[in-house]
């Protein structure tokens, strides 16, 4: 088994609402992508697209989430993305820390349905702090030739995203 | 530092170093973003919702253990802490 990063990106000054890789080689196994993330403002939630599809409802998950005070679960379906909360540290959060986000993709070209499990880890230096994991699929058979995230607002500068294939 | 949102796209597709792209959101994206922005805003109001109602649950349960005549460390042993 070999990883190998494709590409590394960094938010500049003024941040960014969004980060897409497009292209994504086809020619690899499985796809994981590592983010570190804060928000610009104090909403962390990260949405989440395969090949730009924002309408088609698709996105199913089950989460697992702690805080350090409390344990939930949830499960939903039907969705235009997937959300993943608190993907980013939010700017209330402690100052200059940055969430560790894990987005694995298996048989990324392959002509199933995509499955999709992530591990998030908030980063805050408090009593509360969350960390979840995730079981999502994506039910469409594309080959994922693209992948996007998404916050309510931008991303702060230093943000940084990872893709790497698997083969 | 721009007033318009910015995204940033990298084409694999590209050699190294010609990848990224920093493009302006155009309007209907900017559109498009602030419904997705009220969809996961709502979403998240129901997944507190659900965590708080989770939490009554287990706190109902507690209550009653501790009223059965358990103590709080065996209630909270049985109940996870």
């Amino acid at each position: 088994m070999t990883m190998t990063l494709v590409e590394q990106i960094t938010v500049g000054s003024g941040g960014a609402a969004s980060i897409e890789f497009t292209g994504i080689p086809q020619d690899g196994k499985d796809l994981k992508i590592l983010v570190s993330a804060r928000s610009e403002t104090n909403s962390g939630d990260i949405m989440a697209y395969l090949n730009g599809d924002k309408t088609s409802g698709d996105f199913s998950r089950v989460l697992l989430k702690g805080n350090g005070g409390s344990v939930f679960s949830q499960d939903s379906s039907g969705a235009n993305y997937l959300l993943i909360n608190n993907g980013a540290t939010e700017s209330g959060d402690t100052a200059n820390t940055f969430s560790s986000l894990e987005i694995y993709i298996p048989n990324y070209a392959g002509s199933q349905n995509k499955s999709i499990s992530v591990n998030n880890v908030g980063e805050n230096n408090a009593t509360s702090s969350d960390i979840s994991i995730y079981a999502a699929i994506w039910a469409d058979t594309s080959a994922v030739t693209s992948f996007e995230i998404e916050l309510n607002d931008d991303f702060a500068e230093h943000t940084t995203a990872s893709l790497y294939i698997i083969s | 530092m721009s007033e318009t949102p910015v995204k940033v796209v990298v084409d694999l597709s590209k050699p190294k170093g010609q990848r990224e792209s920093i493009i302006e959101l155009t309007q209907a994206e900017i559109d498009e973003r602030e419904v997705m922005a009220t969809e996961a805003e709502a979403q998240r109001l129901v997944d507190e919702q659900a965590k708080a109602d989770a939490e009554a649950t287990r706190q109902s349960g507690l209550d009653k253990l501790i009223a059965l005549g358990l103590t709080e460390a065996e209630a909270l042993a049985l109940v996870g802490a």
